[in-house]
């Protein structure tokens, strides 16, 4: 019946202790993972895309495909 | 009490004043579901009452020897008195088991049952799907997609080669 007596304060402290470091680590390395692996790529596709657009030609060549109701093809 | 010294008023009758109540049926019978009731449960540690309500004679001369000083106890002794209050210790109550796999077991089986009744469902009840999804028609959509510039910059149109008119490598 000797049992030693058990940890009576102290318990959140030590889960915290443990668990907080874990916890901000892996919070801060998924955001810099969706930072690097989502983020950046996808604003560097937008940045390609938009370095040599030319508007007035995919407009015309959308015309010419035969998508718009009021612009028809340079043929109609 | 009430009704009692009425009816004495009334007239000198030989009325129990323990039979108080309205009706003169007596008070109701205690249901057991209304009493406080005995329970294992790691969040509530102290239940309304003991496990134990009606104490054996050598329990109820263990309870009397708990009135005096416990140091006097044996080791058995304060095991007893435990198993008087409490059904199971902390460890017993919160030990698994292996209901898990039964219950997984089940889910499963009744996923795939379910499953089976889809398929019955897709074969004897739907009616045949729409015109609009025939190979042609879809590769009709998938063109008009494309003229569009649908989601040019990361989707579909991304990935065709307007110069060449095919998907790019």
């Amino acid at each position: 019946m000797s049992v030693p007596k058990p940890m009576m304060r102290g318990l959140l402290a030590k889960r915290l202790r443990f668990h907080l470091p874990i916890a901000f680590t892996v919070a801060i390395a998924a955001s810099l993972a969706y930072k690097f692996m989502v983020a950046e790529p996808r604003k560097r596709a937008y940045a390609d895309f938009y370095k040599n657009y030319d508007a007035v030609k995919e407009f015309n060549a959308m015309r010419e495909a035969g998508i718009f109701e009021s612009a028809r093809p340079s043929g109609e | 009490m009430l009704a009692t010294r009425a009816l004495r008023l009334i007239g000198k009758r030989a009325i129990s004043t323990s039979v108080c109540v309205r009706g003169g049926h007596g008070v109701a019978k205690v249901e057991d579901y209304t009493l406080p009731a005995y329970f294992d449960r790691r969040d509530s540690p102290l239940p309304d009452v003991s496990y134990v309500q009606s104490l054996s004679p050598e329990q109820k001369s263990l309870k009397e020897k708990e009135m005096g000083s416990w140091a006097a106890l044996s080791n058995d002794e304060k095991i007893a008195l435990y198993r008087i209050s409490f059904k199971q210790s902390f460890a017993e109550m919160n030990q698994g088991s292996a209901e898990w796999k039964s219950v997984l077991g089940g889910v499963f089986f009744f996923l795939g049952f379910t499953g089976l009744v889809i398929i019955w469902q897709r074969i004897y009840v739907y009616g045949a799907v729409p015109h609009t999804f025939d190979p042609e028609y879809k590769q009709q959509e998938l063109q008009r997609m494309l003229d569009m510039r649908v989601n040019p910059i990361e989707g579909i149109s991304s990935k065709w080669d307007y110069e060449n008119k095919q998907w790019k490598k």
